[in-house]
């Protein structure tokens, strides 16, 4: 019995395949107060197996509506998402999300926000479920912390218990909407360290949407560049730099350089354009 | 230990210059009894069984009431906030009897069913029930759409969201409503047992009657403690907890 449970916790810390993403021709419409607004205009991308992808872009070029719609919260007017094979229609616990507002809750402790996923996943004991908790929150460093409530934590406390409460149900996509964007830079510089020796040690495919070139610079394999009005991917960058990166290092400031280049050509052309 | 002994002085204070009052003999003692008569009183009551049957009887009535008044309440409430059409209806209806002074159900029962114990439940029930609805429709409206998409893509769906992230989410406006339910009931209950003799039992508000009906004075404000210090004992034992609880876990201010 004993070893039966030991090694059901095992099974559910094992790897579990990450996911390959097919975005097809997706395009959303939104009705603002000002007119119809094409948040995205015929988006394709491909991510890989155990790919980290960054999506930049200036506020409202549609990225986190395309984050939406991978995650299943939103539905696109045309188009599919398809995760390793199967089309996207509605969420689920193989692509957890990571907002950005921590959205943890309020009524529950650190260990009852890592444990609520996990009670949805059936065939563990209470015993598995604690176990597993206790691993994830080992893993972002919470170990102290478990039993705070949430408006006791920091900014970045907050972010690496939400960070926990999406890795615990063994996700094989992990969608993240400008996680850090609140955050002072210190702790930023921390939680990118931590995101890549996680993303490393948990192999999981990581689209993460963020409007600070840099910041996606030092996380993707690949930053794919938004732009507005419509929303599309204008360019695509491979970050083609050895890991764990360092935000402030001088090869990254190159890339990151390149990218708010072309940031400023799209947005320049965008003016003219558009009177 | 030195709040306590603060508050204790305060109460102390207080029984000193009621004293006074009654020495001074400004008014005729029918109409201002001593501390020591209504505390006679007091005792008398409670040894020869009166003032305990009575308070029985009324929190009998009382928490009966409560209960089928939070039991209907709560789930009318998530019902009203799920569909459109049903706030649109009911919880209009609700709102604007909410408004409506639970002592002004006391003729309504009483013409219904009658000097019995169900127009005394009827009273308490209509008192709790839509503070109740109200509050736990409120409290679900201003639940934040992000929990509700967060449990979402951790495969939570329909029912289960509604018990383990709307419910709980809403709490604090939940609370809330119990606990002005819980003093509208009370004040309708009172009320009600002033005005309408009931043949099968004798509560509080019967007793604080025949009291001015026999012009007892010290029997009225014996009654009249007896009210305030079930109330601040309902209060303190049974809401404050709760209270403390959902500051702490919330982390709202609270001194």
């Amino acid at each position: 019995m004993f070893r039966h449970r030991t090694g059901s916790v095992t099974e559910e810390l094992q790897l579990v395949p990450p996911s390959k993403l097919a975005i097809e021709d997706v395009s959303k419409t939104f009705q603002a107060a000002t007119g119809k607004v094409l948040a995205l205009d015929h988006v394709n991308l491909q991510v890989n197996e155990g790919e980290f992808v960054c999506l930049v872009g200036p506020s409202g070029c549609g990225k986190t509506t395309l984050l939406n719609i991978i995650a299943g919260l939103e539905k696109p007017d045309n188009g599919s998402v398809r995760a390793d094979g199967k089309p996207v229609t509605s969420p689920g616990r193989d692509r957890l999300v990571m907002f950005q507002e921590p959205a943890l809750f309020p009524w529950l402790d650190v260990f009852g926000n890592v444990l609520f996923g996990l009670k949805l996943k059936p065939n563990l004991t209470n015993k598995d479920r604690r176990d597993v908790a206790k691993y994830y929150l080992e893993l972002v460093g919470l170990t102290r912390f478990e039993h705070a409530n949430i408006h006791e934590l920091s900014g970045g406390m907050k972010q690496r218990a939400a960070l926990a409460r999406a890795l615990a149900p063994n996700p094989r996509v992990l969608l993240m909407d400008e996680p850090f964007a609140a955050l002072d830079a210190l702790t930023r510089e921390q939680l990118y360290g931590d995101l890549q020796r996680i993303w490393k040690e948990r192999k999981k495919t990581i689209v993460f949407v963020t409007h600070n070139v840099r910041e996606a610079a030092c996380l993707g394999e690949r930053v794919l560049l938004f732009s507005p009005h419509p929303g599309r991917i204008q360019e695509e960058f491979v970050v083609d730099l050895p890991r764990p990166r360092d935000i402030n290092s001088v090869d990254l400031a190159g890339y990151a350089t390149k990218i708010i280049r072309s940031l400023r050509k799209f947005s320049e052309e965008q003016r003219e354009d558009g009177r | 230990m030195k709040r306590f002994l603060s508050a204790a002085f305060f109460f102390v204070v207080l029984l000193v210059l009621w004293q006074a009052f009654f020495r001074a003999k400004i008014w005729s003692p029918v109409l201002l009894p001593s501390p020591l008569q209504v505390a006679n009183y007091l005792k008398g009551a409670i040894e020869d069984g009166t003032l305990g049957h009575a308070t029985v009887i009324t929190m009998r009535r009382l928490l009966i009431g409560y209960f089928i008044g939070i039991v209907v309440g709560l789930p009318l409430g998530l019902l009203i906030a799920r569909w459109n059409l049903l706030r649109d209806t009911l919880g209009t209806t609700a709102l604007g009897l909410q408004t409506l002074p639970s002592v002004c159900w006391v003729p309504l029962a009483l013409l219904w069913f009658g000097q019995t114990e169900a127009a005394m439940l009827f009273v308490v029930v209509m008192g709790t029930l839509w503070s109740v609805v109200i509050a736990t429709e409120t409290g679900v409206r201003n639940v934040p759409p992000i929990y509700r998409r967060a449990a979402l893509t951790m495969g939570s769906k329909r029912l289960h969201i509604w018990l383990t992230v709307i419910l709980p989410a809403s709490l604090p406006f939940i609370v809330s409503g119990m606990k002005q339910g819980w003093a509208f009931a009370w004040r309708s209950l009172m009320a009600a047992e002033i005005f309408v003799t009931i043949l099968t039992g004798f509560g509080l508000g019967q007793l604080l009657h025949y009291g001015r009906e026999l012009s007892a004075m010290d029997q009225v404000i014996a009654i009249m403690l007896v009210i305030v210090v079930i109330g601040l004992l309902a209060d303190k034992i049974f809401f404050s907890p709760i209270e403390k609880f959902l500051h702490r876990r919330w982390g709202t201010s609270q001194v």
